[in-house]
């Protein structure tokens, strides 16, 4: 099987070039047998004859540089001949004389300045029509619940359960122990500050109105978008890629109804309840930092949170919850369902469904902020 | 170099869960010869092709691939075995982030070191012979079409010439004619390169036209013969097989074919 390495060489006999070429004509070869045939000097001759008796074993790629060798010598003008071709090899070499030269066309090259400007313009326009798709789809998805809600039985039960256990119960232990440590964080940090002020006491007012209103609500959701906003991507992603969202078309099926309604209803209800879980356990953290840096003991801090943890700080953190819910399962559900092409698209979709999602939920959050600055809560 | 054989399985088992798929399985692929392996869904196929490839590692057995041992061999032995061989997956199995060209490339750039323009004038080259128009090359495989895949993959599958080539159902999903064109290609591109094929079909048209022999997965082994023995085997299955009227009809339309020829 091991032949020895691929040769090639020219000689001068009565007049007449002589190239000869030997030993093994393989891909494994072809970067020196490259430079082998760039290394020939074809001089001013009338006829050159190719010797390719001493070849013991050619491939595609062989035959390839062998042509391209004799393809050196034609353009000098001279008539090449090749010789000495073993009968195996010859059908190897028709099938590329057969198939080479076929470049394929050059892709056009364009300026790397204007190509920034128009990579920076199409992205623009297809931020813009993705918005404005979403907020189609945002219609399309409440249609088709406005549809459901008439005749509730064809809501799928299972499906929702399923996707609230995936996106609601898996994700309490993280979220838990997400919270618990920010309510330290928080109650440790405020400590410090308000401590130099002697006001440490309003650490607790401070952790309350954080904890309540923005952050157990606004963490959570982030982690959700992360969590399950990317899941939906990229199972609805898969099923488009594997044409099974065009089978439950076809089959007169409605995707929305199908699968984006159950994951994003099983959103609006598990995200609440998961702020509820956040709220309680980030005090919690904050209630044992406190305890455990400040001069108070727990029935103190107890009675103090009992004044400052009011009702419609949680109230208004609450309210969020559903909002926030919507954003991310619309989002992830959207982008999943424009996955087209291949597995690429998905990763794609997928990355870009988690990093709407967070912004629009900060978006959404903010304009929260100013309504409720508005009616004085 | 005919007669000698490339691929020796002896007393293979494969087994997932209580699931057995294959046992004392024997199977010989001779140099040069295409072997059609058919056999009922789920019949283990697939299972047996990567079993080969080393991909599949079987509960008992030995398996030999260009004379390496493909689940005792040392490594290296074991990946030059690999890189001789090519592999046309079901549905092609295409890098989706990789141009046509890019694809065929990327088994060169994995195991040699090429100058670029000549690696792309190789992909053009192998982008040819399969059939493929030039302008394909620069194309992502989602904007191909099925046929086009199966081409594309072909074309990767020899990137590196090798010399055994494993086709997993190629014109399964083709219309008559693409299959039928692209039957014809493999038997071309076997004769020219000099390959050995083990082509998995369920393409009665395919056995009939391209294969040297044929092996039929029953009973969780293979008999391995010509059409000629295979029409004469008592076995149900592989009576039902062979003497449908699907066959019938194949092979009838094969003999005329070769009559037409000689
Ligand atoms: N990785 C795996 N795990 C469990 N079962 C498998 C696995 N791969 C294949 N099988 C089973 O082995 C059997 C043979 O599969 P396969 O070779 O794909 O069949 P086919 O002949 O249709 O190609 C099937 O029943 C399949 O379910
Ligand atoms: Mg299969």
């Amino acid at each position: 099987m091991e032949d020895g390495p691929g040769w090639i060489r020219q000689a001068e006999a009565d007049g007449r070039l002589v190239v000869s070429a030997g030993g093994a004509w393989t891909v494994a070869g072809a970067a020196a047998l490259e430079q082998a045939v760039a290394a020939l000097a074809p001089g001013p001759a009338g006829q050159v004859r190719f010797d390719l008796s001493a070849l013991e074993r050619v491939d595609t790629a062989g035959v390839f540089l062998l042509r391209a060798a004799a393809r050196r010598y034609e353009e000098t003008g001279a008539d090449v001949a090749l010789e000495g071709i073993a009968a195996q090899m010859r059908p190897l070499f028709e099938l590329v004389a057969g198939n080479e030269g076929r470049e394929p066309p050059e892709a056009p090259r364009s300026n790397p300045l204007t190509a920034v400007v128009e990579r920076l313009g199409r992205s623009t326009v297809a931020g813009v029509r993705e918005l404005t798709a979403l907020v189609g789809f945002v219609g399309e998805v409440t249609l088709t619940a406005a549809r459901i809600s008439w005749r509730p039985r064809r809501f799928r039960i299972v499906s929702l359960t399923n996707q609230i256990e995936r996106a609601g119960l898996n994700a309490i232990p993280i979220i838990l122990l997400m919270t618990f440590l920010i309510g330290i964080v928080i109650a440790y940090q405020g400590a410090v500050q308000l401590r130099r002020l002697g006001f440490e006491i309003l650490t607790i007012d401070m952790l309350a109105i954080t904890m309540l209103r923005e952050l157990g609500v606004l963490l959570t959701a982030i982690m959700i978008a992360g969590r399950s906003g990317s899941a939906f991507t990229a199972e609805i992603g898969t099923m488009k890629v594997n044409e099974e969202i065009a089978a439950m078309q076809a089959l007169g099926l409605d995707p929305v109804e199908i699968l984006v309604l159950p994951r994003i209803i099983a959103l609006v209800i598990a995200l609440p309840i998961l702020t509820v879980f956040a709220d309680v356990i980030g005090l919690l953290g904050g209630a044992a930092m406190a305890v455990v840096s400040m001069d108070m003991n727990t029935t103190q801090f107890m009675v103090r949170l009992g004044e400052a943890a009011t009702l419609p700080h949680f109230i208004v953190g609450l309210v969020k919850a559903p909002a926030f819910a919507v954003i991310i399962g619309v989002v992830g559900c959207y982008e999943g369902l424009r996955v087209s092409g291949g597995a690429d698209s998905v990763g794609v979709m997928t990355t870009r469904a988690v990093v709407l999602s967070i912004f629009l939920v900060i978006v959404a959050d903010a304009v929260f902020s100013i309504m409720f600055a508005a009616m004085g809560v | 170099m005919a007669g000698e054989a490339v691929i020796r399985i002896r007393g293979l088992r494969n087994q997932f869960g209580r699931q057995v798929v294959h046992d004392g399985l024997d199977l010989d692929v001779l140099r040069g010869e295409v072997l059609g392996v058919v056999g009922g869904s789920g019949s283990g196929k697939s299972v047996l092709m990567l079993t080969i490839l080393g991909l599949n590692r079987p509960s008992a057995g030995a398996v030999e691939l260009l004379g390496v041992d493909v689940l005792r061999g040392d490594a290296e032995a074991r990946a030059a075995a690999q890189t001789r061989c090519g592999v046309l997956f079901q549905d092609g199995a295409l890098f989706s982030s990789l141009t046509v060209t890019e694809n065929v490339q990327a088994p060169m750039r994995e195991h040699l070191r090429l100058p670029a323009p000549l690696m792309d004038e190789l992909a053009a080259l192998k982008i040819a012979m399969v059939g493929l128009p030039p302008d394909a090359g620069p194309k992502y495989p989602g904007e191909l079409s099925g046929g086009m895949r199966k081409r594309a993959g072909l074309a990767r599958a020899l990137s590196l010439d090798p010399e055994v080539v494993f086709l997993d159902e190629p014109t399964a999903g083709l219309d008559p004619i693409g299959a039928a064109g692209f039957d014809e290609l493999i038997r071309d591109l076997q004769r020219s390169l000099g390959l050995t094929v083990v082509m998995v079909t369920h393409d009665l048209d395919s056995l009939a036209a391209i294969c040297d022999r044929i092996a039929v997965l029953v009973d969780k082994k293979v008999r391995v013969g010509t059409m000629a023995d295979h029409m004469r085997d008592r076995h149900p299955w592989i009576q039902e097989y062979f003497h449908g009227p699907r066959a019938r009809a194949a092979f009838a339309a094969a003999d005329m074919a070769s009559g037409e020829g000689s």
